[in-house]
């Protein structure tokens, strides 16, 4: 699960210079994630200064 | 075809910029937003020593406050204060600065950007040969000679160009910043930095002045914190009476990078400048002087590389091997500083601050008498480990 709230984030990049598999991409729709490359480990949901992004371990993967 | 395209119109982009259009080149320097310099990232601090050394004269309206020192607390409320001489720090009004700087580019030559959003490279026989991307909407492709990745610590290009530039998350902190009026600040003159594990875990929060009443109030914390860095940002406002009656003119965000060099910049044809190298000093996260060396040091390289007509790897080589030799020793010997700061509890800070002096921290930013530091960190037996370290 990855849930992006577009209300709390500042579109700063954050999320995206510390995913390790190159997931997130800001766009300007805002923080997509590629589903395919995100492995859930949810180091976006701990750094985001503004805790715009949630993450939970996915169970089937 | 240009000689050089450079991707990110911060600082280290727009010298690199800048110093190639002096040479002559023709050069393209390219910004994903729609202002450049706006919305700002976190810092605005850089000392008069730094903007001498590169050779800059910015203009008045670039500059919000000049500094005569710094004031560190610990935990305890105790602060050692810094002394740095007169006038001897700016705090600038980084939108300024840096659409200033872009102009002193566009002003030697080169053809700026805003708006225009690099997403690929274009590759001739595998090597980097120019970039794909859209402006205002508009896609298209560009070759160069050399490609330039400037594109800060969210950087793209290095990693499509196949430079894997991944660093540990831990090397990043997590950044927030009010730009806060109608605040009382007891010493205009100097910025204040508040350092302890309930109010920063491993960074610090900062107030650097922009006038009597208006401050960058801004906090750096470690990345993998589950309390968002806002959280800690806005108790410390509501809990100081100096603060807590300002208005919030503006919030940004960002990632700041304090560890992680890079010992391989370089491809065929391609370098990466700033951020996007984690170019930063990581004791405080400052990168304003660093990306605009490694810009200056590109282009130095850059210039002889196309002179030669030779610009593979091997001869960008020199650009590692530059920017290790003038900047990046100091800063990984500066690193070994952030390490031990980071596993100190708020007692040892506090410790800490009854035994140095404001001249001992400037020096230890420095990456000078460390032996001090750690001769103090000996005494407690909980630090041996960490003074060793540094030993």
């Amino acid at each position: 699960m990855f849930k992006w709230n577009k209300n709390k984030c500042l579109r700063c990049g954050g999320c995206i210079s510390v995913c390790p598999n190159d997931a997130l991409e800001l766009t300007e729709h805002g923080i997509v994630r590629d589903e395919k490359k995100c492995i859930t480990c949810g180091i976006c949901d701990l750094f985001c200064p503004v805790g715009a992004i949630k993450v939970k371990k996915d169970r089937d993967k | 075809m240009r000689d050089v395209i450079i991707v990110g119109a911060g600082p280290g982009g727009s010298a690199t910029a800048k110093h190639l259009s002096e040479k002559g080149y023709s050069v393209a320097l390219y910004e994903k937003r729609q202002e450049i310099g706006a919305p700002k990232r976190c810092g605005e601090g850089i000392s008069l020593g730094r903007v001498e050394r590169l050779g800059l004269n910015p203009p008045k309206n670039c500059i919000r406050q000049k500094i005569d020192g710094a004031k560190i607390y610990a935990p305890s409320g105790k602060a050692v204060e810094i002394d740095y001489g007169k006038d001897s720090g700016y705090i600038l009004e980084r939108k300024m600065f840096d659409k200033w700087l872009a102009e002193e580019a566009a002003r030697k030559g080169a053809f700026v950007q805003a708006k225009t959003y690099i997403n690929d490279v274009v590759r001739e026989r595998g090597r980097v040969s120019g970039v794909k991307g859209e402006s205002c909407s508009e896609k298209f492709e560009e070759k160069s000679k050399i490609l330039v990745a400037a594109d800060g610590v969210e950087s793209k290009i290095s990693r499509v160009a196949g430079l894997n530039t991944t660093c540990n998350p831990l090397f990043i902190d997590s950044g927030v910043q009010f730009e806060m009026v109608g605040i009382e600040i007891e010493d205009p003159k100097k910025i204040h930095l508040y350092f302890g594990n309930k109010i920063a875990p491993r960074g610090y929060l900062w107030i650097f002045p922009k006038g009597k009443d208006v401050a960058n109030v801004g906090i750096g914390i470690i990345g993998n914190c589950s309390i968002p860095a806002i959280d800690y940002l806005k108790k410390f406002v509501e809990n100081k009476e100096e603060l807590k009656k300002g208005s919030i003119l503006e919030v940004n965000a960002g990632s700041i990078p304090v560890g992680g060099f890079l010992k391989k910049m370089t491809l065929d044809n391609f370098l990466i400048v700033g951020d996007a190298a984690y170019q930063v000093n990581p004791i405080h996260g400052g990168g304003i002087y660093e990306a605009q060396l490694a810009g200056r040091i590109a282009a130095e390289i850059i210039d002889e590389a196309l002179q030669k007509k030779n610009t593979s790897d091997n001869q960008l080589n020199k650009y590692n091997i530059e920017w290790w030799k003038q900047r990046g020793n100091s800063l990984r010997k500066i690193e070994k500083l952030r390490e031990v700061v980071e596993n100190l509890s708020d007692e040892d800070f506090n410790y800490l601050a009854d035994k140095l002096t404001g001249e001992d921290l400037v020096n230890f930013t420095r990456g000078n008498s460390l032996v001090t530091l750690a001769k103090l960190l000996l005494k407690r037996p909980h630090l041996i480990k960490l003074a060793k370290a540094l030993l």
